[in-house]
């Protein structure tokens, strides 16, 4: 996978945390930079005052590293897990559960020498009981820890739905604000290469109902490091969703610390013709897709929408206020997947400010086969975003 | 047998040894303590790789994926042993039998039942118990009364439509009592939902218990449940949730933090008999073993979930022995035996916090009442099981005749702990059903930790919704 990742200007990135207890985490606070909000003000979603990332340059301009240092280059997953060693060194609770992660470092390696660092206690195996482990991590959060569970295929954290929704999701409600539950759920989802239908799941589809969750998705290095840390820190349960294709893409994070914001979009191609809204892989099938459409002589503006509940509908504004035109491209099945949340979001909000009908490219709704040429068949294609963005702006 | 393999088996071997003779620091893993009042078969420890006490937290990287090279070098050693062949799979060594024995479904006989009192009250002789003082005892005693009287007129009240719904713990009122009882205030708790008394004993009031069944203001769940489904972080009370044994490997979750703070406390879970057909029953266990995470396992065998009685629940001999398959210790006992609740409890708790492992207690019991006000099970038992066990076979009486043996109560005590907790009953009933229900903005808040955007806007459309049309919703709602 070429690494067309967003070309941020790489300044370290602060989540001030308004309104929630910092316990022991004051010290790790005071280490955080801030940065002046870029452009149009600070994204309030949450309640929460926001400090942006600054703006991405536009694709065919060169990256600039605006911070301090030069950087260090990291994969996905190393993001992942340099995110994971920071939290645990800095707080004791942060602990990890879920199947192979310690000796083993994880199937995806994101785990990686952490049972040597912070002990098997800390880096907990578990037996194979999705249902169950996700259950001990609610009772530990219950009692103070901060677990990080990982499903080893997202899929197989169906088994746990029954704690994610009736536990997880709805504890601190119930219980009338007196337990709180603050849980990462992370692993890999979404199609791969050929690894067959209940290895393929897009379980954001399936979660996105549940009240009391958060969910985000990566899709850079950079934000995969800055979304964990701020899962992690955060006091309501969050669904990372990580995509099994990302793993190794390739890029040049900071040296500082930084945290970034849950219910922030991240613009990654300003533009004004047509807001293409995506997320996790099928970002790098847009910015493929947007360099045809460039040459043809479009000028596509591309959100990564990462907070998939809640929406941003801050950032989706702005740009649809500009743009007047959609087009949602996600990896979800047709029906009841996040596109058809989104648009609806968008109709309720935005309605005035649309040109066009909003297009939506999905998965079709059909399991996903293992044969190559008929996997293909079902994840959107570049082409099929570059037609689209022909019709809508026509 | 190849040179080579013969090397790398007894490289194995080496370090198979050492690791096993490495001193270990935990005193989690010495002997078991003198139990004095039980004793403990002594756990073979015939493998090195399953179950090893003298080593790091669960951590087991024993014989995997080198089976073949240490069945070789066992199959050279086990020759000169005799008749008795032995050999090394994954798991550790087994002995061949040239004879094909399946275990049998059930044992000859039942696991026996641990009792101390009689049904006349009576301590049966020879029996060992933990001696209470008689502060406790009495505690015990009025705390079981107090449970009854807070069921039947809550049931009542069900019945009379002041509250929606309810459910009794009728019959397991020594289970309740006696086990808290046993227990600090450390201990975590994670109820199924028929433990309130529990809660009692740890001081919710009976206002406290009123105020959730009515869901008014003042409900520390801000009216968010159903009846029953108390809470309370202050009292390590963690909140009922309906779904079955979903508490279960909460409680393994929760004593892991105890075990990460090295606490001087443990969980305890309750769960009748249904619940042990719940997949989370199965990993639960099977965590908390492997984990050795000190959590007390409590299965309120009270013969029926709902309309389904044990014989249709499970096959075993009730959940006390499940506990072998998972390498638990486990004991069974009379639930109806204040005594002999309050005794394995405290034992278990000891073992649990000292020796670092779960234990399963099975008590016996009868649920006397119907499952819940939107039963009537007298549709699926006859009437005259349900009136046996509430006489002939109710706890409190049984344990009444102890403490009244013991010339510690007497009938006049006896009428006026009865009055007065009706007394207070009725007024905290009074009280709570006056009192208003929580207002509107309870509907929005603790979803989150902070309200987000979609929900004040959500909050704001109900709110015009209400001014717009204020006779179409409730009057006595602050909105």
């Amino acid at each position: 996978m070429a690494a067309a990742s967003s070309l941020h200007v790489a300044a370290p990135v602060a989540t001030p945390r308004v309104g929630s207890s910092a316990g022991n985490r004051s010290a790790s606070a005071a280490r955080v930079v801030r940065v002046a909000a870029a452009g149009s003000g600070a994204a309030r979603a949450g309640g929460r005052l926001v400090a942006r990332a600054a703006v991405a340059a536009k694709e065919n301009s060169p990256a600039r590293a605006a911070s301090k240092s030069d950087g260090h280059e990291v994969l996905l997953f190393e993001a992942l897990r340099e995110a994971l060693i920071e939290e645990m060194k800095v707080d004791p609770t942060v602990c990890v559960f879920g199947e192979d992660v310690g000796h083993y470092g994880g199937s995806y390696k994101v785990t990686k020498g952490l049972a040597e660092m912070f002990g098997d206690l800390r880096v907990l195996d578990t037996p194979i009981a999705e249902n169950s482990f996700t259950g001990m991590g609610v009772g530990a959060a219950m009692k103070g820890l901060r677990p990080v569970i990982e499903g080893m295929n997202m899929g197989f954290l169906l088994l746990a739905y029954n704690q994610i929704s009736n536990n997880c999701g709805m504890l601190h409600y119930t219980s009338g604000g007196q337990f709180k539950i603050p849980v990462v759920i992370r692993g890999p989802g979404g199609v791969g290469r050929q690894l067959g239908a209940e290895h393929s799941q897009r379980l954001e589809s399936y979660f996105q109902s549940i009240p009391g969750l958060q969910m985000v998705a990566c899709s850079t290095p950079y934000n995969a490091k800055g979304l964990m840390k701020a899962a992690i820190r955060s006091e309501n349960p969050v669904v990372l969703f990580e995509h099994v294709l990302l793993y190794n893409l390739k890029e040049k994070i900071p040296d500082e610390e930084y945290v970034l914001c849950l219910e922030e979009a991240e613009m990654v191609r300003p533009g004004e013709h047509v807001t293409i809204l995506t997320y996790s892989r099928m970002r790098y099938h847009v910015m493929q897709a947007a360099k045809t459409l460039v040459n043809k002589g479009y000028d596509p503006e591309v959100i990564d929408i990462r907070s998939l509940k809640p929406f941003d509908l801050h950032t989706i504004g702005n740009s649809i206020k500009k743009t007047h035109r959609v087009l949602i491209v996600e990896e979800c099945m047709r029906t009841g997947g996040i596109g058809a949340s989104l648009r609806s979001a968008i109709i309720d909000n935005f309605w005035d400010y649309l040109d066009a009908p909003i297009m939506c490219l999905s998965s079709q709704d059909v399991p996903t086969p293992y044969a190559a040429p008929l996997e293909d068949a079902t994840v959107v294609q570049p082409a099929q975003i570059v037609a689209a963005v022909e019709q809508i702006c026509r | 047998m190849a040179p080579w393999l013969v090397r790398t088996s007894s490289q194995l071997a080496r370090r198979a040894a050492s690791r096993l003779l490495s001193p270990s620091q935990h005193r989690r893993h010495r002997a078991p303590a003198p139990w004095i009042l039980c004793s403990v078969p002594p756990v073979p420890r015939t493998s090195p790789a399953a179950g090893g006490g003298l080593r790091e937290f669960c951590s087991v990287r024993g014989f995997t994926g080198e089976s073949s090279a240490a069945a070789a070098a066992t199959a050279e050693d086990g020759l000169a042993g005799g008749d008795l062949q032995e050999l090394d799979f994954p798991g550790g060594k087994v002995s061949f039998v040239a004879e094909m024995n399946f275990l049998p479904e059930s044992q000859r006989e039942r696991i026996n039942c641990y009792r101390v009192l009689d049904d006349d009250g009576r301590t049966v002789s020879g029996s060992k118990f933990q001696e209470v003082s008689k502060d406790m005892a009495l505690k015990m005693y009025s705390e079981m009364v107090t449970l009854q009287i807070m069921d039947t007129i809550f049931y009542e009240a069900q019945r009379q439509g002041r509250i929606s719904f309810y459910l009794t713990s009728h019959g397991e009122e020594a289970i309740n009592i006696a086990s808290a009882a046993a227990l600090s205030m450390d201990d975590i708790v994670l109820p199924q939902y028929r433990e309130p008394g529990v809660l009692l004993w740890r001081g919710f009031t009976l206002q406290e218990f009123a105020n959730q069944c009515f869901g008014n203001s003042l409900d520390y769940g801000k009216g968010r449940q159903m009846p029953i489904h108390y809470g309370s972080n202050r009292l390590n009370y963690f909140t009922v949730s309906s779904p079955i044994a979903t508490q279960l490997p909460h409680a393994v979750g929760a004593a892991y933090s105890l075990k990460m703070d090295k606490k001087e406390a443990c969980a305890i879970t309750y769960f009748g008999d249904g619940g042990t057909s719940e997949g989370d029953f199965h990993a639960a266990l099977n965590f908390a073993a492997v984990m050795e995470a000190p959590v007390i396992f409590f299965c309120r065998n009270n013969g029926w979930a709902i309309s389904t009685p044990t014989a249709e629940q499970f096959r075993s001999d009730g959940a006390v022995v499940r506990g072998l398959a998972y390498g638990m210790r486990s004991i069974r006992v009379d639930g109806n035996d204040a005594l002999a609740v309050y005794s394995a409890v405290h034992t278990a708790r000891e073992m649990a916090i000292t020796e670092g492992r779960p234990i399963l207690v099975e008590a016996l019991t009868y649920r006397v009442g119907h499952h819940s006000t939107s039963d009537d099970s007298t549709k699926y038992r006859p009437v005259d099981e349900i009136e046996h066990w509430r006489t002939a076979r109710d706890p409190i009486s049984r344990y009444r005749k102890w403490v009244q043996g013991n010339g510690w109560w007497s009938d006049s005590d006896e009428s006026e702990l009865r009055n007065s907790v009706r007394h207070e009953l009725l007024q905290a009933i009074q009280v709570a059903e006056r009192m208003p229900k929580p207002p509107l903005t309870e509907l929005f808040t603790d979803v989150y930790d902070e309200i987000p955007s979609n929900l004040r806007e959500q909050e704001r459309l109900l709110r015009d919704a209400i001014k717009k049309h204020p006779a179409d919703y409730p009057a006595d709602v602050h909105v």
